[in-house]
């Protein structure tokens, strides 16, 4: 209560109901109201629902795909936040700002951008089917589009915590002994990890829910290339609306335990430079000191 | 340049780095954005004029626009709000609601529009009473408004949370203290603090009103030159096998992303400098 009387700034009761009310109404109250719905099923009927031929295939293909999008940005996001952060080259401010793309740029224009790209007479799809690889209209041009649309999310994420880390460590890690490899492997990358995993899996969840992008470029063929949100819009223009509620709510449940990863991971971030080895320690780490 | 070798790779490691990371970027951003223009102008300048002045694709690009402005002030009233009961007060619960003001980036877009369907459809909680009065919100503007808001609920208040938890709150205890208003010390202190981070997240979130695909395209209902907005428009021209029309109103969209992201470029950096400013005259003189 002590706090209380000690508030000097105004507004606090205003912006915080203000708040809360516009957060119920606009998000909570329509999230209900697909809960709500989906009770009328029941728990056993909506995973039978989800469990079912068809959306079964559509959850693999979307998790599937997610996290192979979400693998390959972790790999190569690492290689582009280290150079954007590490290496001088010309035109590295534009290179930065480009990274953003696919944030602002809408879906629908990446879906039929790498559609028409990656299709049999594409700039990339002339190149690519004669090794045999076809893309467009099969599940891997699917991962095409979502690690288009999750591009940014490692890089950003790692960018800052690279920027951090500081070179006496490096120094004092090569003095030891170790190797730049070692260094690396030892020293720089514990303390990126977290950060990387991080960006994994906002990529992943982001990638999870996507439409715009994928419907495009998937083929979209029941049981091979069709996702669970375009199931979804299908069974609602049949008029399944309860089928529709069924897999919006197992998706749902699945994004809750994402953000929920996403939060923890944050957090462990957040919280891993105040309990950091000292310099020496994590020095001689590297220089070969476990074994 | 003897500290150089025990910090830095091999040239080859280096070299090679750049390569791979480079080319992962030329072949999945550089190509796909040039490709855009290349493709809308395939056909020569006159047919992509003429397909930019298609009535269906200007009533589109009207619709985009307007939605976007509609959206707009109520999630700045939001943001702020939001930013400024978590950032300056203390309450029980506050981890919970960043958590919640962050769940519209969790959900699917294709979810997003389902649960307006389910409050506002023909069967929709809310249905029966709307028909009656004949509000039509689902497979209309309303509908595709509402959707938006769902989808971009987060952005501003996202950009402005940190950075007013920075400013910390002495500034405005020193303004009310001195006799100032509330809306004295908004307008004097915090505007003119915040006003490039709420500049950010309007450029964020307007990015993400005009290009939103999922949501919309759930509860629009695709009546053309009635509740067609521009992406969902590039969907029905691309899908008529029209490439140079649905290239074309790509074109815009892909010059709107061109320009935000110049933008959130120039922003970003008036940010930083001001907070390099701001360290400046804060730091305490080193002797």
């Amino acid at each position: 209560m002590a706090a209380r009387t000690h508030r000097v700034l105004p507004g606090f009761g205003l912006a915080l109901g203000y708040t809360l009310v516009y957060l119920s109404l606009l998000i909570l109250l329509p999230l209900g109201g697909l809960i709500l719905k989906a009770s009328e099923l029941g728990f056993a009927q909506i995973i039978d629902i989800a469990l079912g031929e068809r959306s079964l295939a559509a959850f693999r293909v979307t998790f599937g795909a997610s996290f192979l999008a979400a693998a390959v940005n972790a790999f190569f996001g690492l290689i582009v936040a280290w150079i954007l952060v590490r290496y001088p080259f010309p035109g590295k401010r534009f290179v930065d700002a480009l990274v953003d793309l696919p944030f602002a740029l809408p879906t629908a224009v990446a879906g039929i951008t790498l559609a028409t790209l990656y299709a049999g007479n594409g700039w990339l799809g002339r190149w690519i089917e004669p090794l045999g690889f076809k893309v467009a209209y099969t599940p891997l041009g699917i991962v095409v589009a979502l690690t288009f649309i999750t591009l940014p999310f490692v890089v950003r994420t790692l960018q800052p915590v690279i920027e951090d880390i500081e070179t006496e460590v490096e120094e004092a890690a090569a003095s030891l002994g170790a190797s730049r490899w070692q260094t690396f492997a030892r020293v720089i990358f514990p303390a990126i990890f977290p950060a990387l995993l991080t960006g994994f899996a906002l990529a992943f969840a982001r990638a999870v829910g996507e439409y715009g992008s994928v419907i495009f470029i998937a083929g979209n063929l029941p049981l091979i290339s069709e996702i669970v949100p375009l199931l979804i819009i299908s069974k609602l223009e049949q008029y399944d609306v309860l089928g529709a509620t069924a897999l919006a709510v197992v998706m749902l449940a699945l994004s809750f335990i994402l953000l929920l990863a996403v939060n923890v991971l944050q957090w462990w971030t957040a919280n891993r430079h105040k309990n950091d080895e000292p310099l020496e320690v994590a020095a001689a780490k590297a220089s070969g000191g476990g074994e | 340049m003897k500290s150089n070798r025990a910090t830095q790779e091999p040239r080859w490691v280096r070299y090679g780095l750049l390569t791979v990371g480079l080319g992962f970027l030329f072949f999945f951003l550089g190509l796909p954005l040039v490709a855009v223009f290349v493709e809308a102008l395939a056909q020569g300048v006159p047919l992509y004029l003429e397909a930019l002045k298609e009535p269906e694709t200007r009533s589109a690009i009207g619709l985009t626009i307007g939605i976007a402005l509609a959206v707009l002030p109520f999630n700045i009233v939001f943001g702020v709000a939001a930013a400024w009961a978590i950032a300056k007060f203390d309450f029980k619960g506050k981890s919970v609601l960043i958590t919640l003001i962050d769940l519209p980036f969790a959900v699917s877009p294709v979810v997003a529009g389902l649960v307006f369907i389910l409050l506002f459809g023909a069967q929709g909680w809310f249905g029966p009473w709307l028909s009656a009065h004949e509000v039509k919100i689902i497979f209309a503007v309303p509908g595709m408004i509402l959707a938006t808001l769902f989808i971009t609920f987060p952005f501003i208040a996202r950009e402005l949370i940190p950075l007013m938890q920075a400013q910390g709150k002495d500034e405005e205890e020193a303004a009310v203290s001195l006799g100032a208003s509330g809306w004295q010390m908004f307008r004097r202190v915090t505007l003119p603090n915040i006003k490039w981070g709420l500049l950010y997240g309007v450029i964020l979130s307007n990015a993400r009103a005009m290009g939103e695909f999922g949501a919309v395209s759930v509860v629009s209902g695709h009546i053309r030159g009635e509740t067609n907005t521009l992406p969902l428009h590039v969907e029905i021209l691309y899908n008529e096998y029209n490439a140079v029309g649905a290239f074309a109103a790509a074109s815009i969209l892909a010059l709107l992303a061109l320009v935000t992201l110049v933008a959130k470029t120039v922003v970003e950096w008036r940010m930083k400098r001001e907070t390099e400013m701001l360290n400046a005259v804060l730091a305490p003189e080193k002797t």
